[in-house]
């Protein structure tokens, strides 16, 4: 079986859905990272089957709430000196600033640099957000 | 540096509670009652018409708006004579012209634009129309035309015919009039200019109205204490042929109101253009040229209210 050693410092972002793992690379941009990062797919899960996890080294910075808005079953657990300090679950953020653009093409998000699309979470089933500036619903996809 | 202060815009009626609307709907009333008594309440304040996009109708109600309350005029109506056309942000133009004016105008075609200037700017801003999202100073005007020739916004039964897809003042007269315990909306219109889904099972999720959905004007005009009439848009069509196909589709005579009640009053935001036939005009029951004039009273309600010079 392959084997990664565990990080001494840094951040394991576990229980991705499988498949997602890759996305979730491209979406934190972590081919630029400066740090060491491993991305493995397709880890044996006894909760999901199968799971996605990514490991960065060196880092505590981490946006949770694009995670939460990929997948609210993720955990990331925060490692110093070979210990979990610290795991957080994330949760679809109720507001969300610039993550999302809106899928309104008559928007002025779309068109006026200055401003930030903002959001407002209006269905958690069914990834629903709602533009603050036009009122138009997009629906998140990774 | 964002702006902190409080100011009061109008962007959205949502934004606005009941008593709000109705206080503005009342004092529009009023000024309409004894115009003179308001003539001087806005001398020495300018107000800004910033016209991203041409609208000679709502431009002039509100300049005539603020020339009746005493106040100055400066502005534009057309974005090519503006520096946004050099690919300034709106953020940028409103902070400019918040320090030449007292009070801003604003119709944009991209929708959301008076919301981001409202966050900039430091006077109010009032939403003029932005693309076909809101438009809530003609809903001020309908809800002040319902409210006199009605006695009352409450307990009506409202027909609304046309484009109902892309007509924005037709989703913002439903959306405000909901708030207001309306009886029932009969929603006339082709299969292809329904009224949104989405605003539909807002209707039913947040205020449990009767909603009915028909093809003909004929079918239901009995029942209608208001028909509200809207005019089918050749620019929210993407191809000529569409328009041309559904444009003749809902022609309002005197044929079709034959059998509606006596009371029952015709409303159109205008401007027409062959949805209602000349002939309707003598009707007692067509109210859609006082319900422009009804657009000068309320948008004067709404500039003394957002001036605080009551």
């Amino acid at each position: 079986m392959l084997e990664v050693k565990q990080i001494d410092n840094g951040i394991v972002i576990d229980h991705i859905k499988s498949g997602n793992g890759l996305k979730i690379f491209n979406k934190l941009e972590l081919f630029k990272a400066n740090s060491p990062v491993v991305l493995l797919i397709n880890v044996e899960s006894k909760q999901l089957g199968k799971k996605d996890i990514i490991k960065i080294e060196n880092t505590f910075d981490i946006d949770l709430n694009l995670l939460g808005l990929i997948d609210e079953n993720i955990s990331i657990n925060f490692i110093k000196d070979g210990k979990v300090i610290d795991k957080k679950k994330v949760l679809m953020p109720e507001k969300v600033s610039g993550l999302i653009t809106c899928k309104n093409p008559r928007c002025i998000t779309n068109s006026d640099d200055y401003v930030k699309p903002t959001f407002d979470l209006i269905s958690r089933e069914k990834l629903e957000y709602r533009c603050n500036f036009c009122d138009e619903i997009t629906r998140y996809k990774i | 540096m964002m702006i902190e202060r409080n100011i009061k815009h109008l962007i959205s009626l949502t934004d606005y509670s009941n008593e709000e609307i109705l206080e503005l709907v009342k004092l529009g009333e009023k000024i309409y009652n004894s115009p003179r008594d308001y003539a001087d309440t806005c001398k020495g304040q300018i107000m800004a018409t910033l016209f991203f996009e041409p609208s000679t109708r709502t431009k002039f109600s509100f300049e005539s708006a603020m020339l009746r309350l005493g106040g100055n005029i400066l502005g534009f109506s057309d974005a090519n004579t503006s520096s946004v056309k050099k690919g300034e942000s709106v953020a940028d133009t409103i902070r400019c012209i918040s320090y030449y004016a007292d009070i801003a105008v604003m119709r944009h075609p991209k929708e959301g634009t008076p919301k981001l200037a409202s966050i900039y700017s430091e006077m109010p801003i009032i939403n003029a129309g932005d693309g076909g999202h809101l438009h809530p100073t003609q809903t001020l005007t309908d809800l002040l035309t319902i409210h006199r020739y009605k006695g009352g916004l409450e307990n009506h039964v409202v027909g609304l015919c046309g484009d109902l897809k892309y007509g924005r003042t037709v989703h913002s007269l439903i959306k405000t009039l909901a708030r207001f315990n309306t009886k029932k909306f009969v929603l006339i219109s082709p299969e292809e200019l329904t009224l949104p889904s989405s605003l539909k099972r807002y209707l039913k999720d947040s205020y449990d109205v009767e909603i009915e959905e028909v093809r003909y004007i004929e079918d239901v005009v009995d029942q209608l204490d208001i028909l509200y009439m809207t005019r089918i848009q050749k620019e929210r069509f993407f191809n000529e042929e569409d328009y041309l196909k559904l444009r003749n589709s809902y022609i309002l005579n005197k044929e079709k109101i034959k059998e509606g009640k006596g009371d029952m009053i015709i409303m159109h935001p205008l401007p027409r253009v062959n949805e209602i036939s000349y002939e309707v005009d003598s009707d007692e029951r067509a109210v859609y040229f006082e319900q422009a004039k009804m657009g000068v009273y309320v948008r004067m309600a709404l500039i003394m209210k957002l001036l605080e010079v009551e």
